[in-house]
């Protein structure tokens, strides 16, 4: 009789646990599945927000429009202006930043030893680390000024002063990912250049940086989306008028004409500016895909 | 002897190839030093400029209009206030989907899916966060622009960041350690409360160390879901009031109201602690890295 009782209380305490796991293990994949949430979530928001503007204006108007005046009488939302100079200001900090970065990368995975690499590598951590305003704030009182005098312009707020302010901030990227991407080329391939009478130098440009091109590819695409996302500090040295990109004019980015706008718009300039974030939102996609492309390719951790 | 060798084989190589060398290795040195007068042009900039306006009045008190006095008092706890929120809310979310990733699930599909999600998430602008956190936690949600809405719109933008950390340090817990609890007729879940979440710890605190580094300096996500009010509030009033953090005050006082002296008092607090905050992130990973390599510590697995 006893032996009987225990059995079925121990049934229905297994039982009791099944359900208990069973709804444990749900809410880990409601955890697990949260960042897929995020994401739709920001995707469908940004569509829905975006399509309207883009509707009423024309989404020809809309992206080829070359005048964007969203406070005159009779407004006018075009936002080429605001992609070409994104496009621009991000080539611009590419072609500045790249090579220093590639440079300095090289030497760091390399080259330099004990307490030199400890100091580049936190001057790189470091650098990583400036807040966007402080950039901006040094940028604004420092590199502004100084374009206006080196160039005898009226205003050194300039396209000119986001691309070195950019450059300077995707710097550490870059720099990060190549270094992982470089010390992960096998060793027999330099020790085999190196047996053939190679120097260090000639084995690590010629051997190395090959090996590890897809690393530093991805390390160039992570720029690449780092200085077309940044907002803040741009704003700072940018100037902010809608202009047509020019190195020393005053310009938007797409980042800034949401930014500049948002706290004052309302009813059709709001819902331009949305569809300004979605036209940036595609832009990132496209470059979120050509990473994950290269990082595949090159095997190498996004830290 | 060997120094001699090389000398000669070097002097040996011809003209080109040293040209080659030395071209590439003065590239580099000054790609190095730039890397390196960056940051130290960067802190010393700042602070020379900041420190002088640094004081107990500033750091302690409130600002008024009548008389113009600035204090930055209420934008220090409105900073702690929004990484304390953040936290709270991250750390579950985080550690949580982590757990699901490495314990729980099975399907390599899902997981493919959830890491792409948590890669694109790490990609998006920090203004797209800010956009629809306004949409969504301020508008749709009801949460009008307060503190609370900028610390759920944080959350989202670190969630890669603290499950990619929970998630290595998942993968050191040995597998041995799960296979003794499950043998001894622990359930998943118990296995999960008694064995794997205290040998994630580490992971975790990493993460919310480097999480609370970024919060610090983020500013776009910032402006329209926190907004720019300088009241001082006590902590639950504070979340549901807006607010503005030490980034977006530097901001405003630099951009809107031409104060540089303040912007720079606020820039030199911010790099002390984003470098404070970075360099414990570097410490804690290294410390934790080299505890594992000495053997997974033994007082883990005293529960």
């Amino acid at each position: 009789m006893i032996g009987e009782r225990e059995i079925t209380v121990t049934a229905q305490e297994s039982a009791r646990r099944k359900r208990i796991e069973r709804i444990i293990h749900g809410i880990f994949l409601m955890l697990g599945l949260i960042t897929v949430g995020c994401v739709l979530l920001i995707t469908i928001y940004l569509v829905i927000s975006g399509i309207p503007a883009m509707r009423t204006i024309g989404l020809k108007e809309f992206l080829f429009g070359q005048k964007w005046a969203s406070t005159a009488a009779e407004p006018k939302y075009g936002i080429l202006p605001f992609i070409l100079t994104s496009i621009y200001g991000t080539a611009g900090a590419i072609v500045l930043g790249v090579p220093i970065g590639f440079f300095a990368a090289v030497y760091i995975a390399k080259i330099a030893k004990g307490r030199i690499r400890w100091l580049l590598q936190s001057a790189v951590g470091m650098l990583a680390g400036v807040p966007s305003v402080v950039y901006g704030l040094v940028g604004m009182m420092v590199l502004v000024p100084g374009i206006r005098k080196l160039f005898k312009v009226p205003d050194g707020a300039s396209l000119l002063a986001s691309i070195i302010v950019l450059a300077v901030m995707i710097l550490p990227s870059i720099i990060k990912v190549s270094v992982t991407a470089l010390e992960a080329v096998p060793q027999e391939y330099e020790e085999a250049s190196l047996a053939m009478g190679a120097t260090p130098i000639e084995t690590y440009f010629r051997v190395s940086v090959p090996a590890a091109k897809s690393g530093i590819a991805a390390a160039v695409v992570l720029g690449v989306g780092r200085a077309i996302g940044e907002a803040m500090a741009v704003m700072m040295v940018a100037g902010n008028a809608p202009n047509m990109p020019s190195l020393f004019e005053s310009v938007r980015f797409l980042t800034t004409a949401v930014a500049s706008e948002m706290s004052y718009s309302s009813g059709l300039q709001r819902q331009a500016l949305f569809s300004i974030a979605l036209v940036l939102y595609f832009f990132i996609m496209l470059i979120n895909a050509a990473l994950n492309f290269f990082l595949k390719r090159g095997n190498v951790k996004q830290s | 002897m060997q120094q001699g060798e090389n000398d000669m084989k070097k002097n040996q190589l011809p003209v080109r190839r040293r040209a080659y060398i030395g071209t590439m290795k003065t590239t580099m040195w000054i790609s190095a030093l730039i890397t390196c007068a960056l940051i130290i042009g960067i802190i010393v900039y700042v602070f020379a400029k900041g420190i002088p306006f640094i004081s107990w009045d500033l750091l302690s008190t409130s600002p008024t209009y009548i008389p113009p006095h600035i204090g930055i008092l209420p934008d220090i706890m409105n900073t702690i206030y929004i990484v304390i929120a953040s936290l709270v809310v991250m750390v579950p979310l985080g550690a949580g989907a982590a757990v699901y990733l490495e314990e729980y699930a099975t399907n390599q599909k899902v997981v493919a899916v959830i890491e792409y999600a948590a890669e694109t998430l790490s990609g998006i602008p920090s203004i797209i966060y800010g956009l629809v956190g306004m949409l969504f936690f301020c508008e749709f949600a009801g949460l009008k622009t307060s503190i609370l809405a900028g610390a759920l719109t944080l959350v989202i933008m670190n969630l890669p960041s603290i499950m990619r950390t929970t998630q290595e340090s998942l993968k050191t817990v040995p597998q041995s350690y799960r296979e003794g609890a499950f043998a001894l007729g622990a359930g998943k879940w118990r296995v999960i409360r008694t064995v794997v979440l205290p040998g994630c710890v580490d992971g975790i605190i990493t993460g919310c160390v480097l999480a609370t580094g970024r919060i610090l300096g983020e500013s776009a996500a910032l402006l329209f879901t926190a907004g720019f009010a300088h009241a001082l509030n006590p902590f639950f009033e504070g979340l549901m009031s807006p607010g503005a953090t030490l980034t977006v005050a530097l901001y405003v006082y630099a951009k809107e109201q031409g104060e540089f002296g303040a912007a720079f008092a606020i820039a030199a607090i911010l790099m002390v602690l984003t470098l404070g905050i970075n360099s414990l992130a570097m410490w804690l990973e290294s410390h934790f890295k080299k505890m594992r390599e000495q053997g997974y510590p033994q007082e883990k697995s005293k529960e």
